[in-house]
Parts: C-alpha cells; structure tokens; sequence
C-alpha cells in the first residue's frame, strides 16, 4: 500500500521509495511538499516484505544503487539521493 | 523505552570522543536522532537511520551507530552516511549532502531478504562462541593496542587506539573449551 500525498501540481506521477526514519527522505518529502506536488511513497521499513522485495527488484533492473531516497517521475526518471535540482529538473521546474 | 535527550547525550558523547560534530541543521539532526530513537525502540539497538535494518543483531551488527563506516567515510566525505557525524570543515560550512553508501551490497540485499550470491545466511542469535566457528568470523586484535574483536572483519579504525585497519591481525590460535569439571 503506497500512501498518496495530495499536491495541486499533479501532471507527473511521482513515486518515492523512503524510509521512516532516514534524514534526506524527510528532506525530499518536504521539498515535495513545498513544491505542492502530488506523490505516493512507500517507506520501505514500514513496508511488508513482499513490498520491499518488490521495491528493490525494480531497483535493481533499473541499475539504480539501493539508497534513500529513490524519486521515480512518471516510471522513467530515477533520482537517487536528495538532489533537489534533478527533482525540479525532472518536473519541469 | 529510550528517550531523545540519551540519544542525543549518547551521539554528543561519542562525537567529543572521536573529534566529530553533529550535523550543524538542528532539524535534520532532530529527524537522525528521532531515527535512531526509533530504531532502538523497534529493534533494541540504534541502527543507522537511513539504512534498512532487519532486527536481527548479527545482520544489523555494521550499522548500529556509530556504524563501521562512518570513520571512512567522514574521513573521505566530512560526513557519516547519514549526516550525523561530520567533521570541523563541514560543521563550520553548515553544508551537508547525501554520499555514496559504502555499505558491502552483499549486505545491503540481505537487509531487504534477499540473499547476496554466495553469501551464507548469518546465524540468528548465536547463544555460545562455539557457535559463531564457521559463520566466517574471525579473532583479531590491533597490533597498536591489543584491542581484540571477533568478527568477519578489522574495524576500519580501532575504537580505543585509532589505529588504521592494517594494524589488525588475525589471532591464529588453537582454542581449548573447558567443560568445567
């Protein structure tokens, strides 16, 4: 179950993989949230396994390093880490 | 249940200790410490915030905090993977960002419950160091101070002499377990 953030800026379907607990992931979601964009995430700690599993299989085929955050925009665009001008890049910022 | 001023007093503590400072950005300093507040509450033991823990002590051993990279990698980047832990340039720069994770990937996946190619599972809880013989690790001590650990792998740095991760050697003994009798 992904949670859903509602934003008015909703023209791309942003996914972020996080953790609960980790510093840049929070930092990401508030960058989102400042920016009022609408994204799903799935904290992968709080996830159940099959989630994870999931999670860090599409990791894996998309060649992105297991880190959090991961910013996936419109199932193509992988931002892994907190990098606020590829997140702004990525939405046309 | 462990509070946020201990976690807070055992992080200051430990960053005196080693030379270090905690993250200049008191918000995000709050968020590692309510991290690993956390993490101590679900699994017992303060793993590193931004990496996935499984709650199995001896899989989670590297990054309970302060984790087996942060002296590398503070060394390297000025700060510990998570941020907690920078060093006096970047504290005085008040500027931190997310470095790579040096965190072996074997490793890594075997937090998410996938098993790294040809990496045996490690044993939950060993009750007896009779146990730990074959899971790998080994008895070594630091040729500078005598410090000794038992596990796969020297420290990067010694914990009591700070002497570098060379300086550590393998104990090749025979062991002898006395029944008692």
């Amino acid at each position: 179950m992904t949670p859903k953030v509602a934003g008015e800026n909703s023209d791309h379907r942003v996914v972020l993989y996080t953790l609960s607990t980790c510093g840049w992931c929070k930092r990401t979601k508030q960058f989102l949230n400042d920016y009022n964009v609408e994204y799903e995430y799935l904290d992968l700690d709080t996830a159940t396994s099959q989630e994870r599993i999931e999670a860090i299989q599409f990791l894996q085929e998309k060649n992105v390093p297991i880190g959090f955050p991961v910013i996936v925009v419109d199932g193509e665009t992988i931002i892994s880490g907190y990098k606020p001008d590829k997140i702004k890049e990525a939405l046309g910022f | 249940m462990t509070s946020l001023d201990k976690v807070k007093q055992r992080a200051e503590f430990d960053a005196k200790a080693h030379g270090y400072y905690l993250n200049p950005d008191p918000e995000f300093l709050l968020n590692l410490l309510e991290g690993l507040r956390k993490n101590e509450e679900r699994y017992g033991y303060p793993s590193c915030p931004c990496r996935m823990a499984t709650g199995e002590f001896e899989v989670d051993r590297d990054i309970i905090c302060p984790c087996d990279y942060r002296d590398p990698d503070v060394e390297e980047h000025g700060t510990c993977y998570c941020c907690l832990f920078v060093d006096s340039g970047t504290y005085a720069s008040k500027e931190t960002s997310p470095i790579p994770e040096r965190r072996p990937m074997e490793k890594q996946l075997r937090a998410y419950g996938i098993a790294g190619e040809g990496q045996p599972e490690l044993k939950q809880e060993p009750s007896s160091m009779l146990m730990n013989i074959g899971t790998g690790r080994k008895i070594l001590y630091c040729k500078q101070c005598g410090y000794v650990v038992f596990r796969e792998e020297p420290p990067y740095v010694c914990p009591i002499c700070r002497a570098k991760r060379e300086m550590f050697a393998e104990v090749k003994a025979r062991l002898f377990f006395s029944t008692g009798s």
